[in-house]
């Protein structure tokens, strides 16, 4: 049984090691308060391990387990045919992985799942790189951010996740952001009430690896949402639909010149994003207009 | 039996469990890293609760009387999200140490 | 009880059929294929009443096999060569989070070469990753075995995850005789697996497998060497039990006309059964022979396999991988450690890799070779005693003189 030294915020302790002004921590607390207290986890290692606990100390008030980097949707996928086989309709089993625990390592076993429909909520936590190595780049580094790994800018535009899942024929994804968390407690709420393979992939600025003044996370996401730099849609039946048309579509300058990680970026390379966000963006549209 | 059942005790029944596992609730007195902490304008607070929903530590909480916020000094990162999200600006944040 | 006829896979899903396991998750790979193709048959069919899982990997299979195990329920999977190499990872987590799984692993080369064929390379891989590791001889003994072992695997001063190890092709693919126990009589003695130690469950909260500070991690690491001596002891009731229940004695270490022998060998895995015909062909013309079967490599019964052969003066130990840049191969390395202190002589053997026959020639070869050591005509063996003599030349290609 879990013994506590310490009230819980909901189900997630207060004091959590995670960086100052990482919103990580409302993830959780937003998403296992809707999910509630009959909630299994399956988190990787990454940023979100800092709520597996550590050594006897935990730092949520639901069971889990600590996967391998790549494995979270298996895990996961196992845990919910356990309890299905026993009878359990009731448990919620939820995966909370970060970009590189998903888009890069774990991509395969999470296609897995989603191809099987495992009924499972795989949440995918976005800080655009390995924060917790070190800033490493990942395939969701978007064109030209620094990492330690990309130290010149990132050659080449990030993969895109909702794209991938969508190819998999889920019954729900949604895409969120920690900067409308009205927006993204409905689609928890939402993803919780469907049954099958739900994946949720969700915008978390790291003022660490970003490079910027830790109280301007939410707003650095805001200016991510207004740019198309992060787009919010809907998965449901096949059919895509978009949030609010980003009121500056393209326009990367204000975003950039706020984070430290674009800080050698040529005008041309800002043109070259700019372009691919309005051509991400009219592509999803076409794709919402179907 | 019953009534030993009955008695309230400290000391749980213990089992042994072996391999890693997490299971004593904890929370670290991140309040300590703190460098600078939000002060309120008590005029200028509408009590809309946009600061404490975007509190990644869950701290503050909203009175409906008195001073409107009140914050964890205990878990407070003074990360400042609650000053910059705030429409009203009635909050700011001040050196750890200053002020009242 | 009844005889039925199964090649060494068939008697591998008979068993889990037998255990009802909850949660199936298999992924094909040659010589394991048939398994993870009849599971999924008994399950279309009704004959395990078991989620199945159609898994995209190896890895996933091993990941999901522990989800659902933690949940408590019995699963099962099946793999072999570079699927149990790329379970590798996930085996250990198995291990360290005890949960006791219970794994038919067919011996199969690991790449490269490629190779579908046998060699114990793949589960000699895996000798430290905190798994039971039982070596069948028979296809019987993989029926025998692997019922045993879910019972060894989930005792609770065991809990830990075993591999019941048989050589792809010669015993996944060989149609034997197997004496099977009713449905009733094996689930009597496996019985129905029982959550203890750590579990997924809202009502009993615990997140498994967090972060181990070093302070703790040593402790961890001593509680799995517990399990791993209690496996012992254990095994070994268990296998009395067995015998007790079905007439067929199992044991960790065969001793095979042993007493008074002057040379032996030390055999693993299908290989034996050739290496006991040798010894009796020899002994008919006088010769002292004798062979030892390890069927448990993990836990290494290192005291019976000394007390086994303390008396005699030349042992050559065959291992099927090639324990490359060791000193010997992994099975000679741990018997010559279980035999520090004797005068016996030990010689390393290597031999039978990715489906090499090791014949009956092969064993009087070995004999011999053990017998002029024993009788002062030599001082060496050939360890790699069935590499061919042009090893070194078998490719030789035209040279481009453009280059």
């Amino acid at each position: 049984m879990l013994t506590y030294n310490t009230q819980p915020k909901g189900s997630v302790s207060q004091g959590i090691n995670t960086c100052q002004g990482c919103m990580i921590d409302v993830i959780f607390r937003n998403v296992l308060e809707i999910m509630g207290e009959d909630t299994v986890l399956v988190i990787p290692p990454g940023c979100s391990a800092q709520f597996s606990g550590c050594g006897p100390e935990a730092s949520v008030t639901v069971p889990g387990i600590q996967g391998n980097l790549e494995n979270s949707a298996a895990i996961a996928a196992g845990i919910a045919a356990g309890f299905k086989y026993q009878g359990n309709d009731h448990t919620q089993v939820v995966a909370i992985a970060g970009d590189g625990a998903t888009v890069d390592i774990g991509l395969q076993s999470l296609s897995g799942a989603m191809e099987r429909n495992d009924n499972i909520l795989y949440i995918c936590y976005d800080n655009e790189a390995y924060m917790n190595t070190g800033i490493q780049g990942s395939s969701s580094t978007p064109l030209a951010a620094s990492t330690t790994t990309t130290p010149a800018g990132k050659p080449v535009n990030s993969k895109d996740l909702m794209q991938i899942v969508m190819a998999h024929h889920v019954p729900y994804a949604a895409s969120a952001s920690i900067a409308n968390l009205p927006d993204l407690r409905k689609k928890v709420k939402k993803a919780k009430e469907i049954k099958g393979c739900r994946v949720l992939h969700i915008m978390s600025p790291c003022p660490t690896g970003w490079g910027y003044k830790m109280s301007k996370t939410v707003e650095v996401a805001r200016e991510a949402i207004q740019n198309g730099a992060w787009v919010l849609m809907e998965y449901e039946d096949g059919k895509v639909k978009l949030g609010k048309k980003p009121s500056q579509l393209g326009d990367v300058e204000k975003y950039f010149s706020m984070q430290k990680r674009f800080k050698g970026v040529t005008p041309e390379e800002k043109d070259e994003v700019g372009r691919h966000l309005i051509e991400r963006y009219e592509y999803l549209e076409k794709l919402a207009a179907l | 039996m019953e009534k030993q059942q009955n008695m309230p005790t400290n000391t749980p029944a213990k089992r042994r469990v072996l391999g890693p596992c997490s299971h004593i609730l904890v929370a670290a007195n991140t309040g300590s890293w703190r460098m600078e902490r939000p002060q309120v304008d008590e005029e200028a607070c509408i009590r809309c609760g946009i600061c404490s929903k975007y509190c990644p530590t869950a701290c503050i909480t909203v009175n409906k009387e008195g001073c409107p916020l009140e914050f964890d000094w205990h878990y407070c990162k003074g990360c400042g999200i609650c000053a910059n999200e705030c429409p009203r600006q009635a909050l700011s944040m001040i050196p750890e140490g200053s002020g009242e | 009880m009844g005889i039925k006829m199964f090649d060494g896979n068939g008697a591998a899903v008979e068993a889990i059929r037998l255990a009802r396991p909850g949660v199936i998750a298999a992924y094909p790979i040659t010589p394991q294929s048939s398994i993870a193709e009849h599971l999924a048959d008994a399950v279309a069919e009704g004959a395990i009443k078991a989620e199945y899982i159609r898994v995209e990997s190896e890895h996933s299979a091993m990941s999901i096999s522990i989800g659902a195990q933690l949940t408590g329920v019995r699963v099962a999977t099946a793999t072999a060569s570079v699927g149990l190499a790329l379970m590798h990872e996930v085996c250990g987590v198995a291990a360290g989070c005890r949960v006791p799984i219970v794994m038919p692993v067919v011996n199969r080369s690991l790449v490269a070469p490629w190779s579908l064929w046998c060699d114990h390379s793949d589960t000699m891989a895996e000798r430290d990753t905190g798994w039971l590791q039982f070596y069948a001889s028979t296809v019987q003994e993989i029926l025998d075995l692997q019922l045993c072992a879910y019972r060894i695997s989930e005792h609770e001063d065991v809990m830990i995850p075993s591999m019941v190890c048989f050589d792809g092709f010669y015993l996944s693919h060989s149609m034997q005789r197997v004496d099977t126990p009713s449905d009733e009589e094996a689930w009597d003695f496996v019985k129905p697996y029982v959550k203890k130690n750590m579990y997924l469950d809202t009502k009993d909260v615990m997140f498994i497998n967090d972060l181990c500070p070093t302070v703790e991690h040593t402790e961890m690491k001593y509680q799995q060497m517990m399990g791993f001596q209690s496996a012992a002891q254990v095994s070994d009731e268990i296998f009395e039990e067995y015998e007790k229940r079905f007439g067929r004695k199992l044991q960790q270490v065969e001793a095979y006309r042993l007493e008074d022998a002057e040379v032996a060998v030390v055999t693993i895995g299908s290989m034996s059964g050739t290496g006991k015909y040798v010894v009796e062909q020899l002994r008919e013309k006088g010769i002292k022979a004798g062979l030892l079967r390890i069927c448990m490599f993990r836990p290494f019964p290192d005291r019976k396999i000394h007390e086994a052969l303390k008396n005699i003066p030349v042992i050559g130990v065959i291992d099927r991988s090639c324990g490359l840049g060791g000193a010997q191969g992994p099975v000679c390395s741990e018997v010559k450690a279980a035999m520090y202190g004797e005068s016996s002589k030990i010689y390393g053997y290597i031999g039978g890799i990715a489906g090499r026959d090791i014949s009956d020639g092969s064993f009087r070869k070995i004999f011999n070779e053990l017998l002029k050591i024993k009788d002062g005509k030599a001082d060496t063996v050939s360890t790699w005693f069935d590499v061919e003599e042009n090893a070194m030349n078998i490719r030789e290609v035209e040279t481009n003189a453009n280059v």
